[in-house]
């Protein structure tokens, strides 16, 4: 949640470390040290998992103990390497996760990367449509807040923008429920497809895992429509948390466009206010609403956690919980990396646009 | 705490009402009410509440009546005295979390940017990644090494608030460390190195005194993140026991279940409270970014109605 608050100093010290470790050069060689830059970024998440991981004790005892006798427990620990040195079952984690090879889950005995495959689509498909009414929400009313600057509508909207992120998701969710499910029965409660479109989504062959898009090609309408009711609830309350902060962004954005002189030179010679507000003044302005856009990826997974609870939606974040509980540390340390990779590569994107765009940025 | 209390003793909030005019200042002053009344509720919380926070009735799931007005949980709690006494928990976790990390990442950020090197890029790289990072989700895996998902109430106060300290550090460190780096080039640090000042002394006199003051700005919006953060460790089991300290986001957990059957009163009180706390602070916090940004402050207008500015002129001298 962090990136909501647009201090000064947060953008431009994203990247800072780039700037210092390149004095004057090539677009091509900024580029090549911003990649590399991307594999410390997961290490160090990784490493620090791990270790946080190991404080708890050893996988076995912590997922099995008090269900087995102490010399069985052992004979496991043993079995399972989980009593050698750290710094050697460290290295050897490296080592495995560097060939691709994961390991299985301790509780439930998934390959992790088929874990993360199952999971991670029902993410996704989360992700993008919180995405879609976040920016269905935040651009519109983000282009009036600025048009309105310091009017009543501007205040309004700002006021809203803060209650947006100021509620966390599983109390929009919570209200949304009770409000949309419970008095007005219109949509399912929670999960993310009724029992019988499961199974169909299930059965099919080759699924790409998001659901819709599995029920369209597959041409079940029926599906389709239970899926999408049961799309609506979550999307909205994560999308109302990112869409209070895109229309924030706009907003500040657009205000800077707006009282550039190429917009003024436009109002003097009769230009429309709503068309150099929507073409003047918006075009220019999408540049950073993209880059920081890049940015919400960490709200949006964190804020993903909370939806998938509050909704029962089987995704990375609702697995990730119960396997925290569960103390499935091989479990917790794939899905952590996997989520530093996507975070890792989503702000190597966005430093790429931004060099590509504003030659400043890469000196 | 001497950084603390100076913090407080310079909190700018004064200054800033003064400078304000039309909404800025009616959401600077929503802002202050509403954070007076949630620091008011927490000290008196003994006094509001009718019940203890861990109390339990025979009552569960009663709809309000005269004898819990905001009704009781499945658990058989009162729920208004949860709510209540959950604004002294928010307020101990967020003092704890802010002071540490503020703490932490001043020193860190102080060494980083003073003496540069292979320290500063290591530390800028371990900083980033966690900046990076969802904070919540570090948070989770922070609180289960810290309190092995079991807690009191003082053990679960100081799990949340370090869960949340890791993930703050990050902020503190970058802000201050780049004011180190601006601030180590100004003559006065130069001079102070001529005339023989120890680096100690230029970083713990010279620099930190200067380097501190945009920090009151993200105190205010860190402490509506840290309320957030510990809400969500609550919400998914990682927070403070219910039987230890009454905290909102356990308490809203539960009520997940109650709103599937229509029972609202345990939910819709305790995250009323989480929005109207972080919006207070939130407010703020934004209040005083855009007071102190002289592009974003609104201007009082000679000889015109002062809530009545025109765009076209805003425009012009924005």
């Amino acid at each position: 949640m962090t990136a909501m608050i647009d201090l000064p100093q947060a953008e431009p010290a994203a990247q800072a470390p780039e700037r210092k470790s390149k004095a004057g050069g090539s677009l091509g060689k900024y580029l090549l040290i911003r990649f590399f830059l991307i594999f410390p970024t997961i290490l160090i998440l990784v490493t620090m998992v791990f270790f946080l991981m190991r404080l708890t004790g050893d996988p076995i005892t912590a997922a099995l103990g008090g269900r087995l006798a102490p010399d069985q427990l052992a004979q496991r620990i043993h079995e399972a390497g989980y009593d050698r040195p750290i710094f050697i079952q460290y290295f050897e984690y490296l080592g495995q996760i560097a060939t691709g090879n994961f390991g299985r889950t301790i509780s439930d005995n998934l390959a992790i990367s088929d874990m993360l495959a199952t999971y991670g689509t029902a993410t996704l498909e989360l992700a993008i449509n919180s995405l879609i009414v976040a920016l269905a929400i935040g651009i519109p009313l983000g282009m009036l807040a600025a048009y309105k600057r310091d009017k009543y509508q501007d205040a309004i909207l700002r006021v809203l923008a803060i209650s947006f992120y100021a509620t966390p998701v599983f109390f929009a969710g919570l209200l949304l429920k009770l409000v949309f499910s419970i008095w007005l029965g219109w949509f399912p409660v929670s999960g993310r497809a009724g029992t019988s479109t499961e199974i169909a989504m299930a059965s099919l062959a080759a699924p790409t895992g998001i659901y819709w898009l599995d029920a369209l090609r597959s041409g079940n309408m029926d599906a389709f429509w239970d899926i999408a009711q049961h799309s609506v609830l979550p999307a909205v309350a994560l999308g109302l948390l990112t869409a209070g902060i895109f229309l924030r962004l706009v907003r500040t954005n657009v205000i800077g466009t707006l009282s550039k002189d190429y917009v003024e030179a436009g109002r003097s010679r009769g230009v429309s206010e709503y068309r150099l507000l929507t073409k003047h003044a918006y075009k220019p302005a999408l540049i950073p609403i993209i880059t920081v856009m890049g940015l919400q990826i960490a709200l949006l997974l964190g804020g993903a956690v909370l939806t998938e609870t509050t909704f029962e939606w089987k995704g990375l974040g609702f697995q990730l919980a119960h396997y925290l509980t569960a103390r499935d540390f091989v479990a917790v340390q794939g899905i952590v990396a996997l989520l530093a990779v996507i975070v890792a590569i989503t702000n190597f994107i966005v430093d790429v646009v931004a060099a590509l765009i504003d030659p400043r940025v890469r000196y | 705490m001497e950084t603390k209390k100076s913090l407080f003793s310079r909190l700018p909030v004064v200054s800033q009402l003064k400078k304000s005019v039309g909404l800025q200042r009616g959401m600077l002053i929503a802002g202050i009410v509403m954070t007076a009344a949630f620091l008011l509720t927490a000290a008196l919380a003994p006094l509001i509440s009718p019940y203890g926070a861990t109390q339990r009735f025979n009552e569960t799931q009663a709809p309000p009546s005269s004898v819990h007005i905001w009704g009781t949980t499945a658990g058989g709690y009162d729920v208004f005295s949860r709510t209540i006494w959950g604004t002294q928990t928010a307020v101990l976790v967020i003092v704890v979390a802010v002071a540490l990390s503020i703490f932490i990442g001043v020193i860190l950020g102080l060494l980083s940017g003073y003496i540069g090197g292979w320290l500063d890029r290591i530390l800028v790289v371990v900083a980033d990644a966690i900046y990076a990072f969802p904070t919540l989700l570090l948070a989770m895996v922070m609180s289960i090494a810290i309190s092995q998902g079991r807690s009191n109430m003082w053990s679960g106060i100081f799990s949340a608030a370090i869960s949340i300290t890791v993930v703050f550090i990050p902020q503190y460190f970058r802000v201050i460390r780049a004011e180190t780096i601006r601030l180590k080039a100004e003559p006065f640090v130069e001079s102070a190195i001529v005339v023989g000042a120890s680096s100690v002394r230029i970083m713990a006199r010279h620099i930190y005194k200067n380097a501190t003051r945009t920090l009151p700005l993200i105190f205010t919006l860190n402490a509506s993140e840290a309320i957030l953060t510990l809400a969500g460790l609550g919400f998914l089991g990682f927070g403070i026991e219910p039987s230890s300290a009454a905290e909102w986001g356990y308490d809203l957990n539960h009520a997940q279940t109650d709103a599937a059957s229509g029972i609202w009163w345990t939910g819709v009180f305790p995250g009323a409270a989480i929005v109207l706390t972080v919006l207070g602070l939130t407010l703020l916090g934004e209040s005083m970014n855009d007071l102190n940004d002289p592009r974003l402050r609104g201007r009082k207008r000679v000889g015109k109605k002062k809530n009545g500015p025109t765009k076209d002129e805003e425009l012009v001298d924005a």
